[in-house]
């Protein structure tokens, strides 16, 4: 993963944040994340997030469910293991209605909850950089990223006049790591940005 | 600047206390970071005593056999399926709460879903116990999975109710499980990242997978949990449903009945708020959380006790009418004799459900009573002792006296080994309980902060000067807020 350098500006209440948002955004900087210590509503569509398609997924997830119920009870009862109960119909379809349902929620809950691990990139022993540990608290903290062209001074300049209680610099490797897997053995947080 | 959320004045605060959102941290993460308490260990040390018992009792029956429990060929289903029945339900309030009520926008749900949602899964965790021990040849319970085996293959019976009760109680415990535990990340993460000690900070790092709090995170965490909420809000009134078709669906009188769904689900949801109410009285006291589980909280709580209790009682009263205008000879006597029949062997047990769960209730439509405490947790525990006699009025009185006379069984009683599975899994709940209570937030702290603004007693106050303004003003402001 990169290591790159970044602005990060912290704000003690959302409704400070929320015009901070806009302002940064229309200055032209680029707004790495924001990171609240919970949802937010609307705080996506100020950062221009485009919405999320998990429900989707959720959708596709369920109708595979269903599918893999009915075809599979179908083939057992029809053509593998035809079972004669009391002369009933082999295609009993109201009766497999409950296990019907029960997959298609078991499918689309169990698909839907990895697909969202897999997205935020969520598992036991994974390692991210956490700008601000307060932002799991109370505080609401805007982080920056700095590019070739961007001025540090100005940025830290820019976050105080939106509203910016607290600002510093941070040099981190962005994304996420299983451990430590740099070749020259120097830890990320010292490692000087290239 | 006009708050960017409005409640109105009318509504009660949902968090007292004048809190902001580091208080709320410091409140509900305290207990995780103190040493437990004398009251914590002896309540422990009790529930792993009653786990022991129970262990010890199935082990008994492992080596020796059904036959150690009282069953017999007329009374084949007695405290076992009974205690199923009564777990399962109990479980359904939790869902309801974390599923249902967040379909409905109800903010009240968040000071209580967090723990209601750990005790559906513990409840359905000791739920699940019975049915698999109760095979006897216990080793063998693989067999009601279907998948492609050297035995033909042969294949379990998709057409019955107790393969579908296979497939609805699995699928329920691992939906609630994945819900809880996704609501639990960010809450997780919050203890890690205040922990000082080593394992602290290591421990909740794994367990929260992570979190970070970025606002696509979140974004996504929304999605997934209103879809969780939307998948879980039939599953829950599927799993009732098909429990009750293990009777409902069966030609024995008195369980041949088309009223068992809705009758079974209200009755579930009825003695689940029961168990979240016993839970929280006792928790919001020992973690002093009574900021967050508010007298608000329990009256609502009760208010749903009062009305689902009500719903049993119509049901019961319509089974009883039906019985006798459906002029079935034989459900006529399950329900004349068997049950409604004071001298009849189990009358007593008869009344004793009708007097918990539909007499008693009633005293919460007055208010007085609702935001009582002592009279709620004593009701609470009322409901779930009418509510497991409901089930086990359905189960036995329905059986003992059958088609055939001679085959009459009038005297069942649990053996020492049937009482000691049921105070086994007592202890197995209690004892995940314990645990929660201890290494987990039992309030979700995300959810509280994110109602605090528009729901907490500090900020409520704001609320007055908005609602004095002209709606040009409030209009103007807010346009500008966003």
């Amino acid at each position: 993963m990169a290591v790159k350098k970044f602005v990060v500006g912290v704000f003690t209440d959302e409704e400070v944040l929320f015009p901070a948002v806009k302002k940064v955004r229309s200055a032209g900087y680029k707004i790495h994340e924001v990171y609240t210590p919970m949802p937010i509503h609307g705080l996506d569509h100020a950062l221009g997030l485009r919405e999320t398609s998990l429900h989707t997924a959720g959708f596709i997830y369920g109708i595979t469910g269903t599918t893999t119920a009915l075809s599979c009870i179908g083939w057992i009862f029809n053509s593998d293991w035809p079972i004669n109960f009391g002369g009933k119909s082999h295609f009993d379809l109201p009766a497999w209605i409950p296990i019907t349902f029960e997959l298609t929620v078991l499918f689309s809950a169990v698909g839907m909850v990895l697909t969202f691990c897999y997205l935020c990139q969520l598992a036991p022993f994974v390692r991210r950089h956490h700008f601000n540990l307060r932002s799991t608290d109370d505080q609401f903290t805007m982080v920056i990223e700095c590019t070739d062209k961007t001025n540090e001074a100005d940025v830290t300049a820019f976050l105080q006049s939106v509203g910016a209680t607290g600002i510093n610099t941070q040099i981190a490797e962005t994304g996420w790591w299983l451990g430590r897997y740099d070749k020259e053995k120097v830890p990320f947080e010292q490692k000087a940005l290239a | 600047m006009a708050s960017l959320r409005y409640e109105s004045q009318v509504r009660a605060p949902l968090v007292d206390g004048h809190k902001d959102y580091h208080q709320v941290t410091e409140d509900i993460v305290h207990p995780i970071e103190a040493a437990p308490t004398r009251a914590w260990w002896i309540g422990f040390i009790i529930s792993v005593a009653c786990l022991t018992f129970g262990i010890i009792s199935v082990t008994h029956e492992v080596i020796y056999g059904v036959g150690q429990w009282n069953l017999n060929r007329t009374i084949g289903w007695g405290w076992d399926i009974t205690n199923f029945v009564w777990w399962v339900g109990i479980g359904h309030a939790g869902t309801l709460i974390s599923a249902i009520l967040l379909l409905f926008r109800q903010g009240w749900r968040t000071g209580v879903n967090r723990a209601a949602e750990a005790m559906t899964i513990f409840a359905v965790m000791c739920a699940g116990q019975f049915p698999i021990w109760h095979m006897g040849r216990v080793w063998m319970a693989f067999f009601v999975m279907p998948y492609p085996n050297t035995r033909g293959p042969l294949w379990p019976n998709f057409n019955s109710p107790l393969l579908w009760d296979v497939f609805a109680i699995s699928t329920y415990f691992t939906v609630s499980l994945l819900f809880w535990y996704s609501g639990l990340l960010p809450d997780l993460a919050t203890v890690r990242d205040r922990a000082k000690l080593k394992w602290r900070k290591a421990f909740y790092g794994v367990a929260s997978f992570g979190w970070s709090g970025s606002t696509k995170h979140w974004q996504r965490h929304e999605a997934l949990s209103l879809v969780l909420a939307g998948l879980s809000t039939p599953l829950v009134l599927s799993v009732h449903t098909i429990v009750s078709f293990d009777f409902a669906t069966s030609v024995i009188p008195g369980w041949h009945t088309t009223i068992f769904p809705p009758y079974f689900v209200a009755g579930a949801i009825f003695s689940g708020f029961a168990m979240v109410q016993t839970l929280l009285l006792v928790t919001r006291k020992v973690l002093k959380l009574e900021d967050y589980i508010t007298m608000e909280h329990i009256e609502v709580m009760n208010k749903v006790i009062v009305l689902t209790g009500s719903i049993v009682g119509v049901a019961y009263l319509t089974e009883l009418f039906i019985s006798w205008y459906g002029q079935n000879k034989f459900e006529g006597w399950a329900f004349a004799q068997n049950r409604v029949n004071i001298f009849s062997p189990y009358g007593w047990s008869y009344y004793l459900m009708m007097g918990c769960n539909v007499l008693s209730p009633q005293i919460f439509w007055f208010r007085k009573m609702r935001r009582n405490i002592t009279v709620t947790f004593f009701m609470s525990v009322l409901v779930n002792i009418g509510m497991w006699f409901e089930r086990f009025v359905i189960i036995v009185t329905s059986i003992y006296r059958d088609y055939l006379p001679s085959s009459w069984s009038t005297y069942y009683a649990p053996t020492i080994w049937e009482i000691g599975f049921y105070i086994g899994t007592f202890g197995l709940f209690f004892t995940c309980y314990f645990l929660f209570s201890k290494f987990f937030p039992v309030i979700a702290i995300a959810e509280i902060k994110h109602i605090l603004k528009k729901s907490g007693e500090s900020y409520k106050d704001k609320m007055t000067n908005i609602e004095g303004e002209s709606v040009e003003d409030f209009a103007h402001e807010y346009a500008h807020a966003h």
